[in-house]
């Protein structure tokens, strides 16, 4: 959190002072959960967002994807109230999420990347906390229960596991009840049964109608979770849709087989529009771009292979994934 | 368990109890933080009361002297030193941040503080006055005193939450640690507690009284130990203190 609480905290969440009309009055109940118009945000003289532009819609999960430093977290935190836009629109719930501040904050959840819970404090004793800020929560030890934090009620939040620390926050997102939460990494640091558990409970928001925005680094938690996957890199959005629209039907072909087969010999072989490569050497590829692996292509794989009594191995035949998709739009090279 | 979306803030009086409630368990389960507003206030009552270790003159008895002295000291201790290290690591650990997004507004958790300050101050002066009558406390006071002994504890209780809030709201926590302690060892020597300011030489005497452990010192020693009914520079001396910590704070403080 640096760069942005200048001038006296102006650039946080403020409480909504009379506006001269009850904010009640601006609730559409069919605005998307967060709707952003060309949004900037800079620092100095580089942008960490530099004209965003996403619609989440209501009652969906939305995963916002990025590499290291290509947005997401700020992006999250205006729409938290916790930063100003530099130039954009920001809509929460159809809100003002600075100036409608004190209307969005009950039916807003907020999961922080990491803290925000008091180190020698129980469990337990935070949840009824902010269980008492609430008109309708949920009862604190029931879902310290589901999120099977049961035994460490008492345990103070720096004897927890990164894992469970995780859940408690989650469980401090959702006890109010909310129309909508923000998830900044929920799963990170988690042992598999606690991603698993974090994403049943996901699944269960859902299901139960609340919105949901969520940024994670793991691909197969956005595929498997999210109706909506925005992909950002640079402050900008790459990809935008379902998981399915994203990863489009490109088929692939993958086999093992001695290095260094000539694989233009291979490419005449195939459908004109298929592409072949190898890499690693040893690890061939075989794409159809826009299509999907018929029984034809496989048949002339194999029938090259057998030409050359090549035995080819680990044959696989699957569709791109959301880590394929992902990495070719925002490149392999490391981020820091 | 559903759920299904009911959102809704509570009141904001329930929102500042449960605050100030919450935050009231956390100070006193903090080994660190009862020891500074107790343990050592207690300490030096008994020890400077029971054994001549300075000579108060002004032919006060010694606990007489050192009550009021204690009574300060102990509003130092929760308002400012308590306070700024508190506010530093939760400002630290992003606890201010995840609050801002609760519906508990900032004027709610302000208000939760400032009833948290007061309640342990409450605790720690019945304690001590119990202990001085113990040890043969008899205050020389008028009536006014049941007005003005919680007026002076007020304004000091302000300019020190004010400072206290300064100092965590700008520094690293570690250095509102440091700070916060260092602050409190010079004011427990020169402002007054144990140590007479009329032992100091006039110059230093006089300044030390402009400043809030002194005003506030003499103040309750003027009205507890004197008989005096309204020690009208104190006051005005602890009310421009207050005014000008809580401005700094207001214009200084960056909650994350």
């Amino acid at each position: 959190m640096t760069g942005g609480a200048r001038g006296g905290g102006q650039d946080r969440r403020l409480a909504c002072v009379s506006t001269g009309k009850d904010p009640e009055t601006r609730t559409n109940p069919t605005a998307p959960a967060v709707q952003i118009d060309g949004l900037v945000k800079r620092y100095g003289s580089t942008a960490a967002v530099d004209g965003l532009t996403l619609t989440a819609p209501r009652g969906a999960v939305t995963a916002i994807l990025g590499p290291n430093g290509a947005g997401k977290t700020t992006t999250i935190e205006i729409c938290e109230g916790y930063r100003r836009p530099g130039e954009g629109t920001v809509r929460v719930l159809g809100m003002d999420p600075v100036r409608d501040a004190r209307a969005l904050r009950p039916r807003v959840g907020v999961m922080l990347q990491s803290g925000g819970i008091p180190p020698s404090v129980p469990a337990a004793d935070y949840l009824k906390l902010l269980s008492r800020f609430h008109t309708n929560p949920l009862d604190p030890a029931q879902l310290l229960d589901l999120v099977g934090l049961a035994a460490s009620a008492r345990t103070p939040y720096k004897r927890l596991s990164g894992g469970q620390q995780q859940r408690l926050s989650l469980a401090a997102a959702v006890i109010g009840r909310p129309e909508l939460v923000f998830l900044d990494e929920p799963t990170a640091g988690m042992d598999p049964q606690a991603r698993h558990a974090t994403w049943d409970l996901i699944r269960a928001l859902k299901a139960d109608g609340v919105s949901v925005i969520l940024t994670t680094h793991f691909m197969d938690e956005a595929e498997l979770l999210s109706d909506h996957v925005v992909i950002i890199d640079a402050g900008r959005v790459v990809a935008d849709g379902s998981p399915v629209t994203l990863t489009g039907s490109a088929g692939q072909l993958r086999f093992r087989a001695e290095p260094g087969l000539d694989t233009d010999s291979l490419l005449s072989a195939l459908p004109a529009d298929s592409a072949a490569k190898e890499s690693p050497a040893g690890h061939y590829l075989i794409e159809v771009p826009g299509g999907t692996v018929e029984p034809a292509l496989l048949a002339a794989v194999t029938a090259w292979c057998a030409e050359r009594a090549v035995l080819p191995s680990s044959l696989q035949i699957e569709s791109r994934t959301l880590e394929d998709v992902f990495l070719e739009l925002t490149g392999r090279e490391l981020r820091s | 368990m559903t759920f299904a979306p009911a959102p809704g803030a509570a009141p904001m009086r329930r929102m500042v109890a449960a605050q100030a409630g919450f935050e009231t368990r956390t100070l006193l389960r903090n080994g660190e933080q009862l020891t500074l507003t107790l343990i050592i206030p207690l300490l030096l009552l008994a020890a400077f009361s029971l054994e001549s270790l300075v000579s108060f003159g002004g032919g006060y008895t010694r606990i007489d002297f050192l009550t009021p002295g204690v009574i300060a000291l102990a509003v130092m201790s929760t308002a400012f030193t308590s306070q700024a290290i508190a506010t530093g690591f939760e400002r630290r650990y992003g606890v201010l941040k995840r609050l801002g997004a609760t519906p508990l507004s900032r004027t709610g958790l302000i208000a939760a503080k400032t009833v948290t300050v007061i309640a342990v101050e409450l605790g720690q002066a019945a304690i001590i006055m119990l202990v001085a009558l113990a040890l043969g406390w008899s205050p020389n006071a008028v009536a006014a005193a049941v007005v003005v002994v919680p007026l002076l504890v007020l304004l000091g209780t302000a300019a020190c939450s004010g400072f206290a809030l300064l100092l965590a709201g700008t520094l690293r926590a570690e250095a509102t640690l440091a700070a916060a302690n260092l602050i409190y060892v010079v004011l427990l020597g020169v402002g007054g507690v144990v140590f007479p300011l009329t032992k100091f030489p006039p110059g230093a005497r006089s300044l030390l009284e402009l400043l809030p452990s002194g005003a506030l010192s003499t103040g309750l020693r003027d009205v507890l130990a004197n008989g005096a009914a309204f020690p009208a520079k104190n006051i005005v001396t602890l009310a421009v203190w207050a005014v000008v910590g809580i401005a700094l704070a207001v214009r200084f403080f960056r909650w994350e």
